[in-house]
């Protein structure tokens, strides 16, 4: 299965290259000028979305019996990156993408330097709606700009630290509260014949997110040209320190979402996992016999003390270009992603987290949750949902950033060469990358 | 290549009797190399179907190879009726897309290769030459152009965006001309000609009786294809009810993390999703069998 999905991948990669390069020269251009107007349309309007969201039918029903003029056409698939945005990317190409889709925060600016998406600031309700939000999430669907706004926020990913208490407490092994404790930890735990965690090669997504909680940044635009920064200080000191826990061989190095991987944590072997808030549904899914032994804490800090958190997935609901019903579609868009209604069945549904202050004091998120002793662990993550730096921007180019990043890593854990050197080697074929797509960079 | 592979072995099956006796030791390698196959690729089948056997739990935590708790008939009853028996629905997707295409691309694969191989006309090679070229083209990389030019007619996203490709068949314009030429005899058709059939008569009522074996072949090739294709619906399709097995249990596993319960269903899937390609096997493999044999003989 696994081998089919990079199989997949590859052939995502291979043909998105193709859609991308066709699409070259629209890069520059500044496409808001040309948006359609945010009016109400005359008449009943029948909208489509393609969303992977397991049971959106069901809460997009709702939607359609409360609002007859405005009908939403639900179509679900594989997740983004499996497939989804390659038919956006053709759909946009042929001129009859859907007019609402998901897509997740670090593809929003692929997007946008393709000009597939339509600016939402023409709507003043959408302007309206920014306070409703957690401020990092509405920072990732302007893309750190001031102007335009390209998404409505729906979920997010703040990370905390998942942990076995009944393993940590009988070694007598407080919850490290820093990575210097964290280490400390680590070094007991490989005593005691376990692992702290698993070093995923291939999640780049959760190493962006220890980055980001260091305030560091990958990316920067400041409107005409892109700045790539895949080394700064933050990022060394991160990969720095993974790298000697894999050096002493502190931490485990299985394929993460595999049948070892999830053996390891059912079995006791790894002891903890700093992950985001859908994590807790992985584990419990994968490691069954562990259930209430588990619990949820802040995650280690670079400074005693410190309060910043990091974030590893999240998503939001964009307007295509070529829609011509803006104000129709970004009035679902904000029904589906602030409505007590609509969060609430999104995360009975799929567990999604949602985006808006309001959001995170759901009923269903204040309860105790028995996999984890009955811990209310979801109050940890609204904590750490609102220490999250606002100013992390992803790149337009991410799929080959993360393939050539975790590319390196899979050489890393196998002794050849460090983190920091796929780091460095990413670095490079990222701004040519850009560079061979015509999207300008700053040297 | 399987061509080329399919043809030595027949060769090899012809030259047997006559060849020098083989030694205890050879054959027994070749005994041994073949079981050490056989086991390789056996195993990740009888992996699927013991795992198709287990419940969630069990799945993680008992032996991967041996069976823990019988719930294979919960757990199919369970996947034909999740989200309102869409399994099935894919089910028969896939059988209309392999078993329609199939056929289609072998009737026009047989028109096609018998008339290449029967009439002369000026720039026959050269199209043959063409059609052969197209055995050599991807269809990855045909995936996005043929979107875009459904796109200009509106057929994404319809049951003909997958069926149209489907039906060309460009090994299959190969290897029923390599047969037609050899096994249907000139003299027949002039037979048929003086008896006063049609051109289309006579290939319907002679021609085709003595392809079959070649006929057969594409059409088993081709409904592989079909089954397996995953790139063509990937592309074109965006309804799930119009999804083919492949492409529906591909996008049920890209969301295991969030409905763990999917995994369940993802390995049932696949396990039943083998039995229609095993049926096709079975009831034509000796049609197969003895067409290239002919094949080779002539």
């Amino acid at each position: 299965m696994q081998h089919t999905k990079r199989a997949v991948a590859t052939g995502v990669a291979l043909l998105s290259a193709i859609a991308l390069a066709g699409c070259a020269p629209s890069t520059g251009s500044d496409g808001s000028a040309d948006a359609a107007a945010c009016t109400p349309a005359d008449g009943k309007v029948t909208l489509e979305f393609t969303s992977w969201i397991p049971g959106i039918e069901d809460v997009v029903a709702m939607w359609n019996d409360e609002n007859p003029d405005i009908q939403v056409k639900v179509q679900t698939g594989p997740n983004g990156n499996s497939g989804t945005y390659q038919s956006f990317f053709s759909q946009l190409k042929a001129g009859n993408a859907p007019d609402l889709g998901q897509i997740e925060y670090d593809a929003l600016s692929s997007f946008r330097v393709q000009d597939g998406l339509a600016d939402l600031s023409a709507c003043e309700d959408v302007v309206a709606a920014e306070d409703d939000f957690i401020p990092w999430t509405w920072g990732q669907v302007t893309l750190g700009s001031d102007e335009g706004v390209y998404g409505i926020p729906q979920d997010s990913g703040p990370m905390a630290l998942f942990y076995r208490s009944d393993l940590f407490e009988a070694n007598g092994i407080d919850v490290p509260t820093t990575w210097e404790e964290y280490k400390a930890a680590a070094v007991k735990i490989r005593a005691a014949g376990g692992y702290i965690t698993n070093f995923s090669t291939a999640d780049i997504n959760q190493f962006a997110g220890f980055v980001w909680q260091n305030n560091g940044g990958w990316f920067q635009n400041d409107g005409k040209e892109w700045t790539v920064d895949l080394t700064g200080d933050a990022t060394t000191q991160v990969a720095d320190y993974w790298q000697e826990l894999l050096d002493e061989d502190l931490v485990s190095t299985y394929p993460a979402w595999t049948e070892e991987w999830n053996n390891a944590y059912n079995s006791g072997e790894v002891w903890s996992w700093n992950s985001a808030v859908w994590g807790a549904n992985s584990i419990a899914s994968g490691a069954p016999d562990t259930a209430g032994k588990w619990s949820v804490a802040a995650s280690p800090q670079w400074e005693k003390g410190g309060t910043s958190a990091g974030n590893w997935g999240g998503s939001s609901v964009a307007v295509f270009k070529g829609s011509d019903h803006l104000y129709e579609a970004s009035k679902f868009a904000l029904w589906l992603n602030t409505s007590d209604e609509a969060l609430t069945a999104l995360n009975k549904s799929a567990n999604i987290y949602p985006a808006t202050t309001d959001g995170l004091n759901l009923a269903s998120l204040k309860e105790g949750v028995d996999f984890y002793g009955g811990q209310a662990i979801y109050d940890v993550f609204a904590e750490a949902a609102s220490q999250v730096n606002p100013d992390f921007v992803w790149g337009p180019t991410m799929t080959q950033t993360y393939a050539d990043v975790s590319d390196g890593f899979q050489k890393a854990v196998t002794g050849q060469g460090t983190l920091l050197d796929s780091l460095k080697s990413a670095q490079d074929s990222t701004i040519s990358t850009l560079e061979a797509q015509a999207i300008p960079v700053a040297k | 290549m399987s061509m080329l592979t399919l043809k030595r072995g027949a060769t090899a099956d012809d030259l047997t009797p006559r060849g020098p006796r083989e030694s205890l030791i050879s054959r027994g390698a070749a005994m041994l190399i073949m079981g050490v196959f056989t086991l390789y690729f056996l195993t990740p089948i009888w992996w699927l179907f013991i795992a198709s056997t287990k419940d969630r739990g069990d799945l993680l935590t008992t032996a991967p190879l041996w069976f823990a708790d019988w719930n294979l008939f919960e757990n199919i009853h369970d996947l034909v009726t999740y989200d309102g028996g869409i399994y099935l629905r894919w089910i028969l997707n896939s059988i209309g897309y392999a078993g329609l295409g199939a056929l289609l691309a072998t009737v026009f694969a047989g028109m096609c290769g018998y008339a290449l191989a029967k009439y002369t006309f000026p720039g026959r090679e050269l199209f043959f030459n063409v059609v052969l070229g197209g055995v050599l083209v991807p269809a990855t990389a045909l995936a996005l152009p043929l979107f875009l030019l459904f796109s200009q007619v509106n057929l994404t996203n319809t049951f003909w965006a997958v069926l149209l490709p489907s039906i060309v068949s460009p090994f299959g314009v190969y290897l029923t001309r390599i047969f037609a030429s050899a096994s249907v005899p000139d003299e027949l058709i002039e037979a048929g000609r003086l008896d006063g059939a049609g051109e289309v008569r006579t290939f319907f009522t002679i021609s085709v009786r003595l392809m079959t074996p070649a006929l057969i072949t594409v059409f088993l090739f081709q409904f592989v294809t079909i089954w397996n294709n995953f790139f063509l619906p990937l592309i074109m399709l965006r309804s799930q009810e119009l999804f083919p097995i492949t492409y529906g249990l591909f996008a049920w596993n890209t969301q295991l993390n969030q409905i763990p319960e999917l995994r369940t269903y993802v390995l049932v899937g696949s396990f039943l999703s083998i039995i229609p390609l095993i049926i096709a096997f079975l009831m034509l493999q000796r049609f197969w069998q003895s067409g290239l044999g002919n094949g080779s003989v002539k």
